[in-house]
């Protein structure tokens, strides 16, 4: 098992590495400057600025000092918040994206789960097809239209939940969960129902009913643990997902959360931002496909052999 | 009066093209400590019949259309659905085929085990665990203690059939219904399983339904014998009658498929074709550990027209044997000369030219042919890659080809899942003689088919293999089916040649203990004699 998690951490290294490399070069490629603005600025100030930041060494030697910088666990100083590095808005950041993303998740998972379970008790029926069309609205339907939906509807209609905020109000994480959950519930109830289908259709259901359990011991006691596999191996890209495309809710919302920092990071040109939210959610990424994968493995007796073994 | 007595029983299934009859008005008994058995092929609704008095078919597409089954003076067909769940798995239990895919991948033996016994027993989960390890005894597991929180994957197929034998017996049930229980095991393992059955039902003067599509294999065990054809019942009798006295035309043809006398032995003298020596084929080597010696130093030669038989159990080696000779597998060590070319130093153009002369049909037509191809397209394949055909010619080919393999021109257009498995058997021979080979391996290409199918593609390639002079290795586990198409036989066990001889010498003057021990599996051996 360790083994297993050993390798897989290894093979994120270059990957990582890669994303870093990338992402680099890009933001040095794209047009304009962290320093450049509608106001002429004197060039002494700005090479003055350029030279504190490193921006006057040639490229290389500001890639490999930014990779040493990185090996001490250093993201570097902000461009655009003088005085405050790029660590310090992460962790200011991420407590309240990381909380959005996980009641998301919450969501998506119970939400989902149960509607694609329930659907595939009865395939091709209206207990189907309903939950399912639902499913394909929620999937298409952008998170910056579903959210002032909502708000509209519970918020300033019904006027059941706060429209805005996070934390300052009881119920005012509801509807951003909500938001950013939905796509996600939709998938994993397709998941589900294509996972619980296969498992229904399998010989040991047959053997189960033949022992004479009643149905819901059948599907909760020998076909939800198969079925919900490919659900937990969707996991890890989710939840990475979801901390990922949390801005469009926390600017919607106006959660003060990593999302917003990361966007107007990029409009800014603030390359050390860009960079170290990158290298920060990649490692994320990274991690949560890892913790997914073996989950799904701890799930399936087989395929943990295997691992236990390597 | 009988333990079951079912009457007039009719199953239709709501399809697409409308309804179809699947069983027709049949009626049989099975008393208790009485095995009857319910042959027919594929189709033949047997399966279908016993499923619906348990209320185990998908309804729709199948409906009950009249007939009674009383159990006990209960009618089963009239009860619903809450009280027949009473009646499953305590009063009535089931084994299944296919004991790979019965049991479920993510819950230890232990576990399902038990759940019958918890369930109607109403007993604690500690005490029901109890009867199991005995159970599980009982039914020949080793170290039942040891074994019972292990998962199926763990188990070998027949250990996978113990533990469903020991899960249908966990409430003492009155009827047990077996379908196929050892139709996906070799022949040893057969044995050994319907001994287990046999016993068992004895002990505890249980009532036993045992479908089968094979009648040797419940030549030794049943005391009653039901003949299905088309959801007909055509014959039913006991034992002896069905076996000495058969009246039906569709019984006779059954019997008749049983493989049975050894292929007449040509004198001729030929020369070798495939001289092998010292072969070798290890897995799983490096790191310090043990390897897998699937073939361990095996020597033999085929002669030019000859069929060889190749006989052992699962893990015996014999299908990695014929990859070898292929080039399918790595070989380790070894020698495999054909036509005097060494085929292991082959590379490059030079191996796809030998490949041309050297062709495979595998045991499973479902799933070595390609879904998306239609049989035109299967068939041309090999045709125009090995430049047999032009473009222009090749129509001519491909129509040729059906016409040996029995198939219709007209099925030219369709696709794999249009056709029966004996009719896919039939293409993937047809594609495997495309090249015009030389020498064929043919790996267990009847396991997978009903006896009388199986009689029909055996004797197809018998015939095929004369028309096209051709040179056969024929992998099996069934010594009797290799009996009936091989020259000589060769018996494998552990990657090793134990015996080897004409199939007349083995089946009279056996001389070694495992050679002894397949000619006792074979099922029936002693009233088809």
């Amino acid at each position: 098992m360790w083994r297993f998690v050993g390798g897989r951490l290894l093979q994120a290294i270059p990957v990582i590495l890669a994303v870093i490399t990338v992402t680099f070069f890009l933001v040095r490629i794209a047009p304009g400057g962290p320093f450049d603005s509608e106001k002429a600025v004197i060039p002494e100030v700005k090479a003055a600025l350029e030279a504190q930041y490193r921006l006057d060494l040639p490229l290389g030697q500001q890639y490999l000092a930014y990779l040493s910088d990185l090996a001490r666990g250093e993201l570097g100083p902000s461009f655009k918040y003088p005085g405050r590095s790029v660590n310090e808005l992460i962790a200011a950041g991420l407590p309240a994206t990381a909380e959005l993303g996980a009641y998301a998740l919450l969501v998506a998972v119970l939400l989902g789960g149960l509607a694609g379970v329930f659907a595939s008790l009865k395939p091709n029926s209206a207990q189907d097809y309903i939950p399912m069309s639902v499913a394909m609205i929620g999937i298409c339907m952008p998170t910056f239209l579903l959210g002032p939906l909502l708000v509209l509807v519970f918020g300033i209609h019904l006027e059941w939940l706060p429209v805005s905020g996070w934390g300052d109000m009881p119920g005012d994480k509801i509807l951003p969960s909500l938001t950013l959950g939905a796509a996600y519930a939709a998938y994993i109830a397709r998941l589900s129902r294509a996972g619980m289908l296969e498992v229904m259709s399998q010989d040991y259901i047959r053997t189960a009913r033949a022992k004479g359990l009643p149905e819901w011991q059948v599907v909760t006691r020998h076909a939800l643990r198969g079925g919900l596999i490919p659900v937990v191996a969707f996991l890890g890209p989710a939840f990475a997902g979801l901390l990922a495309g949390s801005f469009v809710v926390e600017t919607i919302f106006q959660i003060p959360g990593l999302g917003r920092f990361y966007v107007q990071a990029a409009f800014n040109r603030d390359y050390t931002m860009i960079l170290g939210t990158t290298v920060f959610l990649s490692t994320l990424i990274v991690l949560f496909n890892l913790l997914s994968d073996i989950l799904a493995a701890w799930l399936n007796p087989r395929l943990r052999a295997q691992y236990g073994e390597a | 009066m009988a333990l079951l007595s079912v009457r007039d029983l009719q199953v239709d299934f709501t399809t697409r093209n409308g309804r179809v009859t699947a069983v027709n008005k049949i009626s049989f008994d099975v008393e208790s400590g009485k095995i009857t058995a319910i042959i027919g092929e594929s189709g033949s609704g047997k399966s279908v019949a016993c499923y619906s008095l348990l209320g185990l078919l998908p309804s729709p597409p199948a409906s009950v259309e009249c007939g009674t089954a009383l159990f006990e003076g209960r009618d089963l067909l009239a009860m619903s659905e809450a009280q027949l769940r009473e009646i499953r798995g305590r009063d009535i239990a089931m084994i299944f085929q296919d004991p790979m895919t019965c049991l479920n991948p993510y819950m230890t033996v232990g576990d399902q085990l038990v759940e019958p016994l918890v369930y109607h027993g109403k007993v604690s989960k500690a005490v029901a665990r109890e009867r199991a390890l005995e159970l599980l005894g009982e039914v020949g597991m080793r170290e039942p203690a040891a074994t019972i929180d292990q998962y199926p994957h763990q188990f070998s197929g027949g250990m996978r059939q113990r533990v469903m034998i020991a899960m249908a017996l966990i409430n003492e049930p009155k009827l047990l219904i077996a379908d196929e229980p050892t139709t996906a095991l070799d022949v040893t393992i057969q044995a050994q399983i319907l001994k287990l059955v046999a016993e068992l039902q004895h002990k505890r003067n249980i009532g036993v339904i045992f479908i089968s599509h094979d009648l040797s294999v419940v030549a030794d065990i049943a005391d009653e014998i039901v003949v299905m054809e088309k959801g007909q019942l055509v014959e039913r009798g006991d034992r002896a009658a069905i076996f000495e006295r058969a009246q039906h035309p569709y019984t006779r043809k059954l019997l008749d498929a049983i493989p049975a006398g050894s292929k007449a032995v040509s004198s001729e003298a030929r020369d070798d074709l495939i001289t092998v020596s010292h072969l070798c084929t290890w897995f799983g080597q490096g790191r310090g550990r043990e390897p897998l010696r699937a073939v361990d130093d095996v020597s033999f030669t085929i002669q030019r027209g000859e069929v060889l038989g190749l006989v052992g159990e699962s893990g015996s080696g014999k299908s990695t044997i014929g990859r070898s000779l292929l080039r399918l597998v790595p070989i380790t060590s070894g020698e495999v000369l054909f036509d005097g070319t060494d085929v292991t130093a082959l590379e490059g153009v030079a191996l796809k030219q030998m490949r041309r002369r050297m062709q495979m049909i595998f045991q499973d037509p479902y799933a070595s042919l390609n879904p998306r191809m239609s049989v035109y397209d299967a068939l041309a394949e090999p045709l125009l890659l090995h430049g047999i055909e032009s473009r222009k010619t090749v129509e001519q080919g491909v129509l040729k080809l059906m016409d040996d393999v029995g198939l219709a021109r007209a099925f030219v257009r369709k696709y794999p899942h249009e056709f029966s498995g004996g009719q896919r058997q039939r293409i993937a021979i047809g594609r495997a003689l495309a090249t015009r080979p030389e020498f064929v391996v043919a790996d267990e290409p009847v396991s997978a088919l009903d006896v009388t199918i199986q009689a029909q593609i055996l004797d197809l390639m018998l015939e095929l293999g004369r028309e096209y002079g051709l040179t056969m290795l024929f992998v099996s586990h069934d010594l009797a089916v290799v009996r009936h198409i091989a020259d000589r036989i060769l018996v494998l066990y552990k990657g090793k040649v134990v015996e080897q001889g004409t199939g007349e010498a083995l089946f009279e003057r056996p001389q070694q203990e495992y050679t002894r021990q397949l000619l006792q599996s074979i099922p029936g051996r002693l009233l088809l004699a």
